[in-house]
């Protein structure tokens, strides 16, 4: 299916230039929260990501019969529904993962990239891009929580998904030289590490308006 | 009792607080904490409304959600995610009312944050921790056990909030005239900021009165 250019973009343009963590700074609370270990941030993207596009097409499908005066109760109301129905399928499929997010997965609701899309995006574009945007918008708050997430788990626990990746061999206790960063299991480290994914992206990105 | 809920209120200004334990809020923190009388302003706004939405959701916890609150037999938790946001949305909308016609000179500063309170996640936040902590032991120092500690817990994160936005904000006003290197101008050095903050925040988690 060939796609018009400005349907491209929208799915294109937030997974970079347009990226709501690293760019519009929105969704911060829950990016910096879940990245403790990759495998909790991973499912918050997946969660995310499904929220937002689904979200996008209900309220664009609705943007025409929503009075605009009470169009933020609406908003909320079909986030709060749709994270209601996430949040009972991780508890019933996924129940460490939904221990280890805790109150981080109602707090979807209150999430900027949703509020910020569905006003922005969704109250003036048809479902079809509304979902590529949405799509695009999760995948790229996706990409900068498990870029924090492998580098706090691997520094800080020496696991990726609760995988062992530095033997155990190598560590003071056993004889060896290595010790885990705890400072990595802190939450200072998740606003630094971003702070870092901000400077490197940004410095990639020289022609970005500040 | 009297111990406990100031135990309360002071664990919840610096050992759990918001921003730097949870990193609730953080999307209007970063984006309003230019300077040090605006963030004031809003410090205020999110303190009240916490003092307000949070014993009314405690309310409903314990006499609408809670396992046979209601009706014996029937746990309506499932349901909190849309009732604690209808809430807040709600309570959002009569004070900013309330506000406009009886303070016009308190709506002319507050008027601007109080939409985007609705949807700050150190509200809906607080409630949903209020949710988990409703069912921890009586001696446990977090247990919100009556609606006395649920008006400590709400005022505590508020004040803690309050005292992380302007602290950063007077940071800020100051680094105005500092030579930060390109690429981590603007949202790249407050996030150190914060990270460092967060740091010295650390200190307080042993803390305990009486």
């Amino acid at each position: 299916m060939a796609l018009s250019e400005k349907t491209k973009q929208a799915f294109l343009g937030p997974l970079n230039a347009n990226n709501p963590v690293v760019v519009q700074i929105l969704g911060i609370c829950s990016a910096l929260a879940v990245t403790v270990q990759l495998k909790p941030a991973l499912v918050m993207g997946i969660a995310v990501t499904i929220i937002v596009a689904l979200s996008n097409v209900v309220i664009s499908a609705l943007r025409t019969t929503i009075p605009s005066r009470i169009r933020i109760i609406v908003q909320l109301v079909v986030v709060a529904a749709l994270v209601t129905l996430v949040s009972a399928f991780l508890k019933a499929f996924a129940y460490d993962v939904s221990v280890a997010l805790s109150v981080y997965i109602g707090l979807i609701i209150t999430n900027c990239i949703l509020m910020g899309r569905l006003e922005a995006y969704a109250m003036t574009n048809g479902p079809w891009d509304s979902f590529l945007d949405g799509l695009g918008n999760g995948f790229g708050y996706m990409w900068v929580l498990v870029v924090v997430a492998f580098v706090r788990e691997l520094l800080g626990s020496g696991t990726l998904m609760g995988q062992r990746i530095i033997p155990r061999s190598w560590y003071v206790a056993n004889g060896g030289f290595y010790e885990n960063c705890g400072m990595m299991m802190m939450p200072a480290m998740a606003l630094i590490l971003v702070a870092c994914v901000i400077w490197a992206h940004r410095g990639l990105n020289k022609e970005e308006k500040k | 009792m009297m111990e406990h809920a100031i135990n309360l209120f002071v664990r919840s200004i610096f050992a759990d607080n918001m921003i730097f334990a949870y990193f609730l809020g953080m999307c209007s923190y970063l984006a309003v904490s230019k300077d040090v009388k605006t963030s004031a302003g809003l410090g205020v706004a999110v303190t009240f409304v916490l003092l307000v939405t949070l014993p009314v959701n405690y309310l409903l916890q314990q006499y609408v959600l809670g396992p046979d609150a209601l009706v014996e037999g029937v746990d309506l938790s499932y349901l909190s995610f849309i009732l604690f946001i209808a809430v807040i949305a709600a309570i959002v909308q009569i004070v900013e009312m309330v506000v406009e016609k009886y303070s016009p000179s308190l709506y002319a500063s507050l008027g601007i944050f109080l939409p985007l309170i609705a949807v700050n996640c150190a509200i809906m936040g607080a409630s949903l921790f209020m949710q988990q902590r409703v069912t921890l032991d009586a001696a446990d120092p977090k247990a919100i056990a009556n609606i006395g500690d649920a008006f400590a817990y709400a005022l505590g994160s508020g004040l803690g909030w309050l005292l992380a936005i302007c602290a950063l904000a007077g940071i800020r006003e100051k680094m105005e005239y500092n030579d930060v290197p390109k690429p981590l101008q603007g949202l790249g050095i407050t996030f150190i900021t914060v990270g460092l903050m967060a740091m010295a925040f650390m200190c307080f988690s042993g803390l305990k009165i009486g």
